[in-house]
């Protein structure tokens, strides 16, 4: 049995991300980080191969500054790590993404389950996900809080989800592409002799030409980016005893109609 | 026939609320465009559901109500929009961002090669049907502006309530449709579902009570022989401080991620970057300093108050309304007064 587990880099969460005059987007001297929901596909990709007895691929699509997130990977310690690139990927959408994405994994073969985070915490379109497993052709599971009972020779699974009005229970059969929640699990840290494997490991590039796929036409671009409005108002302190600061805080909810 | 399709999700055999709020907005695009405005209803009770359709502006109702799309399953759910978008070729395809709402669009547009433009917060369409929308990236830090193509449909993802629910008068006209897939064709199977009742749906809400790190500061004692007496003061302010307040209000609980790591409430609540994105008229931040990973999740809030003992927590930067003091002494103050203005 194979897994693979999808993942990014992203911005550190604590940057401050602006567009500057010429329009690009920068995050000053910010670090960049593995996708922060995908430490816990990472964690579940290494779980879930040792458990069936397999093998963990880590995939980024993207350019180098997404070894950053498989250096990450390996230092975690997923057996492999593929980068795709091309430069036909470049400024296309989702769709292009997915359809390279899901020839990686008809690459790699033997395939069993596919481990997603939930989404990435900078450009977060959420999509990737469903549209790798519509383009191979298997099920998708998304927000699951919980792999319940895998059996990888009867090619069966059965997770929880978590939706917004509770909690699913479902079972499926394999291959399958799931997303996964923070609750799954506790990702583990890097240890010293895994960054150092890590920080030496030559991860191979596949193009588009290596995977033997043509992309579909991108249908969507991003026109620009801009810096977010203003908050226009300052903020009015409201002081006194909790008495007075609370009638004159509801004094002030009621002017604005927000009750 | 060209149309705008809007799908109307459904729990339990009910609409889910926010889904006017994308008939609302695909109103306007179909008006924009001179074409009819389709709602799709899939499941249990949906032709009760297509019906209420009409009084919030649809003028047609595609209705399945095959066994095999009770509760919701991607793979039927995904494979039926298919087939409907082969045959009937929308302009547009509309739903809410909800979990459901998702993954079918995003599993429908790779089954057509269409464009799909997601978490729009505004929406605007072109004489010639391109359309153009604006969405928060980078956790809300930055917005940027995108555009689909005019040839073939475009599939979009409304954030919730950042759109008006629509209005209508007349019935919309139903038509009913088979299924896509047998039951056999599934390859899941939905095994049970536990409703979380009795708390407000964050997203949704329109006023959110959040609580800090500092609802551990709690000045009650806690009783003797608790395993942590830091967990159950907070629990205890969640329960007997906040829930008060934010049942004067109607309002739904959130969280810091601080809170929630320290195990004082369920993820389910957490209000941030790894949290959810919530946008209510009304956020009340009781000892939460601000951090910019918990204000990517509700900068949107159209008023926020802040109360903190701290005079220079960042979250003042972002609020409205600024009370600096002790969240278990202004909290019940505030609750108190409510009750009385509101006559509750
Ligand atoms: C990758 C990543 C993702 C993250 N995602 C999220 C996320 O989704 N959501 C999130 O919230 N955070 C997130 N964080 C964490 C974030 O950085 C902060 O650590 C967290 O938001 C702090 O929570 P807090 O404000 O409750 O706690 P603190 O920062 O400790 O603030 C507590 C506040 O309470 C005040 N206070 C203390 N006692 C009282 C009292 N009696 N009355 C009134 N005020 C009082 C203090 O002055 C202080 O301002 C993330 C961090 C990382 C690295
Ligand atoms: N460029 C990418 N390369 C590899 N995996 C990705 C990429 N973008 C997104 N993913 C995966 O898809 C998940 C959802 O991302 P997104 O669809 O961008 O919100 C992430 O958590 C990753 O697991």
């Amino acid at each position: 049995m194979h897994v693979v587990v999808f993942t990014r880099s992203t911005p550190d969460t604590a940057a401050k991300v602006e567009v500057g005059k010429d329009g690009a987007v920068s995050w000053g001297d910010a670090a960049t980080v593995v996708n922060p929901w995908d430490e816990y596909a990472l964690e579940e990709g290494i779980l879930q191969a040792k458990n069936g007895g397999g093998k963990a691929t880590v995939i980024a699509i993207g350019a180098e500054m997404h070894n950053e997130a498989l250096k990450h990977s390996l230092a975690m310690g997923l057996d492999e790590a593929v980068r795709v690139w091309d430069s036909a990927l470049e400024g296309s959408d989702s769709l292009a993404y997915a359809t390279a994405a899901a020839a990686a994994v008809n690459k790699i073969g033997g395939v069993d389950l596919i481990i997603c985070g939930k989404e990435s915490v900078d450009v977060g379109t959420d999509q990737h996900i469903y549209q790798i497993a519509r383009k191979l052709g298997w099920t998708m599971l998304s927000y699951v809080s919980k792999i319940l009972a895998v059996d990888y020779a009867a090619k069966t699974i059965k997770v929880e989800r978590l939706l917004e009005q509770g909690k699913q229970i479902v079972t499926s059969k394999l291959p399958v592409v799931i997303s996964v929640m923070k609750d799954i699990n506790e990702p583990r840290y890097p240890s010293f002799i895994g960054i150092r494997k890590a920080s030496k490991a030559v991860i191979p590039v596949w193009s588009l030409a290596d995977l033997g796929v043509t992309l579909p036409e991108t249908r969507t671009k991003v026109e620009r980016f801009m810096n977010l409005p203003v908050r226009e108002g300052q903020v009015e302190m409201i002081a006194g005893t909790p008495e007075e600061q609370a009638a004159k805080l509801v004094e002030r909810l009621l002017e604005e109609k927000v009750l | 026939m060209s149309a705008v399709f809007v799908w109307i999700e459904t729990f339990n055999g009910a609409a889910v609320s926010s889904s006017w709020e994308a008939l609302g907005a695909g109103r306007v695009l179909a008006d924009k465009l001179g074409v009819p405005l389709t709602a799709l209803v899939f499941g249990e009770n949906a032709a009760a559901v297509a019906g209420e359709s009409g009084t919030y502006g649809a003028d047609k109702a595609l209705v399945c109500t095959d066994a095999t799309l009770n509760g919701f399953r991607l793979e039927p759910y995904a494979a039926l929009l298919t087939q409907l978008v082969q045959q009937h070729a929308p302009k547009a395809v509309v739903a809410i961002s909800t979990a459901r709402g998702r993954e079918l669009l995003a599993a429908s547009a790779a089954d057509t090669n269409s464009g799909l433009l997601t978490e729009a917060t505004s929406l605007d369409i072109s004489g010639d049907g391109a359309v153009k929308v604006i969405r928060p990236v980078y956790a809300g830090k930055i917005l940027s502006e995108a555009v689909g193509s005019a040839a073939g449909t475009q599939y979009l993802l409304l954030r919730g309530r950042s759109f008006k629910p629509g209005t209508g008068s007349k019935a919309a006209e139903i038509t009913t449709i088979p299924a896509a897939l047998s039951e056999d064709q599934i390859a899941t199977k939905i095994e049970s579902f536990e409703e979380e009742v009795g708390s407000v749906n964050l997203t949704d809400a329109a006023i959110i009570v959040s609580g800090g790190r500092a609802m551990a500061n709690n000045p009650k004692d806690a009783p003797a022989g608790v395993a942590d007496a830091a967990v159950w003061k907070a629990q205890d302010g969640f329960a007997n401080t906040l829930k008060p307040l934010a049942d004067v209000l109607g309002a739904a609980i959130g969280a810091s991620r601080a809170a929630v790591d320290a195990g004082y409430i369920p993820y389910a609540h957490q209000v941030g970057q790894t949290g959810k994105t919530v946008s209510p008229d009304l956020y009340i931040a009781c000892g939460i300093s601000g951090a910019i990973q918990h204000q990517a999740g509700m900068r949107s809030s159209k008023v926020i108050v802040a109360i903190n003992k701290d005079a220079e927590a960042p979250i003042f930067k972002l609020a409205r309304y600024g009370l600096v003091g002790d969240l278990y002494q202004i909290v019940p103050a505030v609750t108190a007064e409510l009750k009385k203005r509101l006559g509750k």
